[in-house]
């Protein structure tokens, strides 16, 4: 789950990004992020990741508040959180199997376990066939479907989507929207941040709109 | 944060060392193997760090040999006791027994005067010159080997000998050995000076090549940081990577010192030889080249972390 309480971040020199910004996000909650750019969507994204801090008010993010997260605990704060990211993110010199991997490698699951993880993960988004595949001879769908891959392969309670579906045509768009409502079915709490307001309203879920840093609609009062 | 990490913890505390283990074992395996692809550009680094290894090195066993050489000397200085001239058998033969059961006294050799005059000519080349003189100009010695060389005892048990009437005159030839000493103390440092300022180049060197590294993988760096990795698992790859840069220049070094002293044991020993026919030039021996490898992989090591510690900590997602 994920909770703001008040939360307002200025950067060195600039406008409130945000400014007190207050909402709660439960387990079984799919929600989208909405607003321009600039509205402070990715600001918002990055205080869940720990990407930055906030100037005031409270972050909780699995129960824990974030606030009183120190430097080192900051890698075990984002095991509880996948992201899917615009851009992929991908390691190009691995192939789509190692990729998906890294996040299991990195908690320190056994070889054994990795493998059976990964090809879950990537028979859930349907690239079952490509582990042994490079990124660069994937189609961009294919490649925001290993992020995805990789994002919930840890099975993390969170999931952060950065326009997923920035670079997707809308079939693809639509796909990769039902991919995340079958991870949202099972308990996984979703947050996306989207431009795409059409995607938005027919998938019929809470939506969180940002106006130059401030929660306009589908915030807590 | 406890809540936060069990919710993804892996299933026990064994588990989680056998993991960590395995990533060891593969990071090891992975970053030397990743040299090895490259073996060009690798082999370059080996060599500039081998070259800064075997300096000070090859200088140490020059050191080494030569202590050891001056080392048969250097506990012992000899002193000499000229007798007069008409000192009588039983005379001497006291005096030997008494200088023997002093203390701080090792050796005692009793050297006639005839016994000297034929080694003299032995070795001097002047036999046929001497046998002209119608008799022995030397006198007997008493050589004595003190067991301290402690200038200060060495003083005082001097002037007791040079009180004894039989005696005629105490030579001690100390200040060469002092020379000797003050000039091979002064190379020790001199070696040592250059030993520490060649370490620092090469963990500077270790510190750049590892740079790169980073720069060339700051994108699977921020990938690695974003999706959990703690600042021990990124840094591993670059610390084994410095460790592998170390052993490698150590081999190098190891045998650019090897074939320098095969290179340099014929002029030495020959050298050596014309002072005492015993000597042959010593290499560093097991441990010591044990040590050395080990050495070099810890500077590798070090200069890594050095690097690593500046330039991991600038690199964070945006």
């Amino acid at each position: 789950m994920i909770k703001f309480d008040a939360v307002s971040k200025r950067y060195e020199g600039s406008v409130d990004a945000l400014s007190s910004v207050s909402f709660e996000l439960a387990d079984s909650d799919m929600s989208f992020l909405t607003g321009h750019s600039g509205a402070g969507k990715s600001t918002l994204m990055k205080l869940i990741m720990l990407m930055e801090r906030p100037s005031q008010g409270q972050v909780f993010v699995n129960g824990a508040n974030l606030n009183r997260a120190s430097k080192r605990q900051i890698p075990y704060v984002r095991r509880g959180v996948g992201v899917v990211f615009q851009n992929h993110q991908l390691l190009f010199d691995r192939n789509v199997f190692d990729n998906v991997a890294l996040p299991l490698t990195i908690a320190g699951f056994s070889p054994r376990e990795v493998g059976r993880r990964v090809r879950a993960a990537l028979s859930k988004v349907g690239l079952g066939d490509k582990e042994k595949k490079f990124p660069v001879a994937l189609s961009g769908g294919e490649q925001q479907r290993v992020g995805i891959a990789r994002a919930v392969v840890n099975k993390p309670p969170v999931l952060l989507a950065d326009e997923p579906t920035g670079n997707l045509d809308p079939e693809l768009s639509r796909e990769v929207m039902n991919l995340f409502d079958q991870f949202n079915q099972v308990g996984v709490c979703v947050l996306i941040a989207t431009h795409d307001l059409e995607l938005v309203r027919t998938m019929g879920k809470r939506e969180l709109v940002l106006r130059q840093g401030r929660l306009i609609s589908g915030g807590d009062v | 944060m406890k809540g936060a990490g069990a919710t993804v913890a892996v299933t026990g505390k064994a588990d989680r060392l056998r993991s960590w283990l395995a990533h060891h074992q593969r990071v090891f395996v992975s970053t030397l193997s990743e040299l090895l692809s490259r073996p060009v550009a690798s082999l370059m680094t080996w060599l500039v760090i081998g070259i800064a290894l075997a300096l000070p090195m090859i200088l140490y066993v020059m050191l080494e040999n030569a202590s050891m050489v001056s080392g048969d000397w250097a506990g012992k200085p000899r002193v000499s006791l000229y007798l007069v001239r008409d000192v009588t058998v039983s005379t001497r033969q006291a005096l030997v027994r008494n200088i023997e059961s002093q203390e701080g006294v090792d050796q005692v050799l009793f050297v006639s005067s005839s016994d000297a005059l034929e080694q003299f000519q032995h070795r001097s080349g002047f036999g046929d010159v001497l046998s002209t003189l119608d008799r022995n100009p030397l006198p007997h010695v008493v050589e004595v080997v003190p067991n301290s060389n402690d200038p200060l005892n060495l003083t005082t048990m001097i002037a007791g000998w040079e009180a004894i009437p039989a005696v005629e005159r105490v030579s001690v030839d100390l200040a060469w050995l002092e020379r000797l000493f003050a000039l091979l103390s002064f190379a020790e440092r001199l070696v040592l000076a250059i030993a520490v300022v060649l370490a620092l180049g090469v963990m500077l060197i270790m510190g750049n090549t590892i740079r790169l590294a980073i720069e060339n993988r700051r994108q699977e760096i921020v990938v690695i940081k974003l999706v959990g990795g703690t600042d021990a698992f990124v840094r591993r790859p670059f610390l084994y990577l410095g460790f592998w840069y170390g052993l490698g220049g150590a081999v190098i070094a190891f045998i650019l010192v090897q074939a320098s002293l095969l290179f340099l044991s014929g002029p030495v020993e020959t050298l050596a030889q014309s002072y005492r026919d015993d000597f042959a030039l010593q290499g560093p021996g097991f441990f010591g080249n044990l040590l050395f490898l080990l050495a070099g992989s810890m500077l590798g090591v070090a200069g890594s972390v050095l690097s690593v510690s500046r330039h991991l900590a600038e690199i964070e997602p945006t």
